[in-house]
């Protein structure tokens, strides 16, 4: 055991030590706030920027109150001046487009024959928020001729957020979906991240090992199981203090950031929404349904969940990292290991796709439930799964199966490891793995 | 117990293939035993399976009377032929580390690598990384990494390839010191006269078996050929030859002396004595030369590997 322990610190020491890691795990950080400040700072001057247009109604329905200055969008009425006068005002670059609103016999018709002329193209935002107040606007005329009181419709607004309950007792809601949602893609994402960088780390030390030659040395003091498991626990401290100073750092320079730079952090995120789709969700969440949510966060398994994480985290990690171990016994260098990387990063992918192309839709469908439990594909899946609620004997299955499988793989690539260690020169095929999986003793 | 290692009835096969076929091997306490063979006759698989590295298919490996069980890792210490120190670790971090995993404490560690960098006069390299080292520099620290964990078993795969003849001299002197403090050792070659220098005993393996085995100056005796170079000075070569011919099987030989009218080898049969020849020799005029061809072990080994194939 205390050899073990003597691989897993010189390992550790050797990741640690090496510059690259080191600038890696100081610099990036660095990079992700400065990139994502420098976005946030573009996006203010963006819209800074405030966008005139002018608009021409020959329908008469439109008033100045229905086309209010937003903070981005200045509206001017010039109806008076008539369609073709205003394009070539546009066309010389006097406003940024107009809209033109015909005079028509439905208002039916008029929806469809609304239009806008501008230089350039106009962006989404913009377009969508014309359109969210023209249609805001023809509805409320139709209700009125349907002689509704928009103030009824207005009282009749309600909030109302349907429970599910399944049978294990696992409550969840609708409304608290989109956190359950980011919840299980960072953590299915960290995931990959981690394997990918960390399960190549450990193949690239075992093809290190071979081509200076040291591991017949090692493996006559140390059983090579012993120094591939070294390797993949050593490597994954390593990575895990890499996280925990990147989740560190992230924190304390988003914060001097914001400070210096006066740039809310949170706007990065924010900013990606159109200012009005993200007044119509402020508006959504009224302080009923905000008590409601508090509610939802409160009630979600939190022990629960860093559990599970921890469990399927380093279960994927170990599970794909000894595979990774043994492609690089196999070869000789780095370049010869392409053939046998497919078949291990495609189930990591499979695993991701599946997880944000049918988790969020339907948790608990078939395909999800499926890859939740296949040992390849689950400790993505099952990350992203499990803040919705799984029950407990898909938990237990898919933990079992995991652990079956990578104990079954630790043994199976540490048969090719041990073979592939002392083998020099020839590139091998999977025919040759196979064999030597065979080998005895 | 006299000896350190017994294997008995060795297999190992890779597959299809038979890297050692039925492979027994005895080697004595405190002897430098020479592994001989050529390239792929299975030197390097017979020594995995004594470091354990790989295990046998069948048959039996005793260390020091008992089986072999993995901790007598720590009492073995081995110098592959393929050469390998991490290259971007500090020379006495990686010296340390490696003595641990042979078992050792990090003070004894410590106290045994100081021993032998003084010893090798090193000191100075302690904090330097192998890949600033010169080659030969490097093979002063695997030497020392092989030998300090004070192994009752040294094996050494092609001890002297790469190794510059003052540094080839430096090591066979340490090895030698070794030996006469009582350690094993085992040397894996194809480099004959380092053989005939170092080695008491010897086993001879090609293609999978084993052909010979025992004392160097047994086997030597075995090889013998009863064969006699001759030179002599006389004035008749021709008559002495035919009278010779007459007496003994009789060959021409190739060998350097002055003054020598008659240059012969001359074989004696079963229980004919040297001494006769060399009498006979006398009356007929001066003998210059009078030597017995031994074979040397290149020859035994050329021998051994052309009967077995």
């Amino acid at each position: 055991m205390s050899k073990l322990k003597l691989i897993i610190h010189r390992e550790f020491i050797a990741k640690v030590r090496n510059k690259s890691f080191l600038i890696m795990t100081f610099l990036s950080p660095i990079l992700i706030v400065v990139m994502g400040a420098l976005v946030v700072f573009l996006m203010k001057k963006n819209d800074e920027k405030v966008k005139e247009i002018v608009y021409v109604d020959a329908s008469g329905l439109f008033t100045k109150e229905i086309f209010k200055d937003s903070k981005t969008v200045k509206y001017q009425d010039y109806t008076a001046l008539g369609l073709t006068e205003t394009k070539k005002k546009v066309e010389n670059g006097d406003f940024d487009g107009v809209l033109y609103i015909p005079k028509k016999d439905s208002l039916e018709l008029l929806a469809k024959s609304i239009a806008f002329y501008s230089i350039d193209s106009p962006g989404m935002s913009l377009m969508n928020g014309l359109e969210a107040r023209v249609e805001t606007h023809l509805r409320n005329l139709k209700l009125i001729h349907f002689e509704i009181d928009l103030m009824q419709i207005k009282a009749s607004e309600i909030a109302s957020d349907i429970k599910m309950f399944n049978f294990s007792g696992e409550e969840s809601s609708k409304l608290i979906n989109g956190l359950k949602i980011a919840v299980g893609a960072i953590a299915g994402y960290l995931l990959m991240m981690f394997v990918m960088i960390y399960g190549t780390s450990v193949m690239r030390s075992v093809i290190e090992e071979k081509t200076s030659r040291i591991v017949e040395i090692i493996v006559s003091s140390v059983k090579p199981f012993q120094l591939m498991l070294g390797k993949i626990i050593g490597n994954a401290s390593a990575g895990l203090l890499q996280f925990f100073i990147w989740g560190i750092l992230l924190f304390v320079i988003s914060i001097i950031v914001s400070a210096v730079f006066g740039i809310d952090m949170l706007e990065m995120q924010a900013s990606k929404i159109p200012e009005d789709q993200l007044n119509a969700a402020k508006e959504a969440v009224n302080p009923d349904k905000l008590q409601l949510i508090l509610q939802e966060i409160s009630r979600l398994p939190i022990l629960k969940l860093f559990v599970l994480f921890i469990f399927y985290f380093l279960g994927g990690f170990f599970l794909y990292s000894s595979l990774f171990a043994a492609v690089g016994a196999a070869v000789d260098n780095e370049t010869d290991t392409q053939q046998f990387m497919l078949p291990i990063i495609a189930p990591l992918i499979l695993g991701l796709y599946v997880g944000f192309a049918t988790v969020m839709n339907d948790p608990h469908g078939p395909i999800a439930t499926i890859c939740s439990i296949i040992p390849f594909t689950s400790p993505i899946v099952m990350l992203m799964r499990i803040p919705y609620g799984v029950s407990w004997y898909e938990l237990v299955i898919s933990m079992a199966l995991l652990i079956i499988t990578f104990v079954f793989m630790v043994w199976l690539s540490a048969k090719i490891y041990r073979v592939g260690i002392l083998m020099y020169g020839k590139k091998p095929t999977y025919k040759d793995l196979y064999k030597w999986i065979k080998y005895k003793g | 117990m006299n000896n350190l290692l017994e294997i008995k009835n060795v297999v190992k096969t890779y597959g299809d293939f038979t890297a050692l076929n039925n492979v027994s091997l005895t080697i004595p306490r405190g002897s430098v035993f020479g592994l001989l063979g050529p390239n792929g006759a299975g030197k390097t698989s017979l020594i995995r399976i004594i470091n354990q590295i790989t295990m046998q298919d069948t048959g039996e490996v005793y260390f020091d009377g008992k089986l072999l069980a993995p901790n007598d890792v720590e009492h073995i210490g081995y110098m592959p032929e393929e050469r390998g120190l991490y290259k971007s670790m500090k020379v006495g971090e990686q010296a340390l580390y490696l003595a641990q995993l042979k078992g050792l404490s990090k003070s004894e560690a410590k106290k045994r690598l100081k021993y032998w960098f003084d010893k090798f006069d090193i000191s100075a390299w302690w904090n330097k990384k192998i890949e600033e080292l010169s080659k030969g520099m490097a093979q002063k620290v695997q030497f020392i990494v092989t030998v300090m964990h004070k192994p009752k078993l040294l094996i050494f795969d092609e001890p002297f390839s790469g190794f510059d003849p003052i540094n080839a001299q430096l090591i066979a002197k340490e090895i030698l010191q070794l030996r006469a403090e009582g350690t094993t050792i085992i040397f894996s070659t194809h480099r004959m006269e380092s053989v005939e220098e170092m080695c008491d005993y010897i086993a001879l393996i090609d293609q999978s078996n084993k052909i010979l085995e025992g004392k160097l100056d047994d086997i030597k005796r075995a090889f013998r050929t009863n064969t006699f170079q001759v030179g002599l000075a006389t004035t008749n070569p021709n008559e002495v030859e035919a009278k010779l011919k007459q007496l003994y099987a009789v060959s021409p030989a190739d060998f350097r002396i002055i003054n020598a009218g008659l240059k012969l080898n001359v074989t004696l049969k079963k229980g004919e004595n040297p001494n006769d020849l060399l009498s006979f020799l006398t009356s007929q005029g001066h003998v210059q030369h009078f030597v017995e061809l031994v074979p040397d072990v290149n020859e035994i080994f050329m021998q051994a590997v052309n009967k077995n194939s």
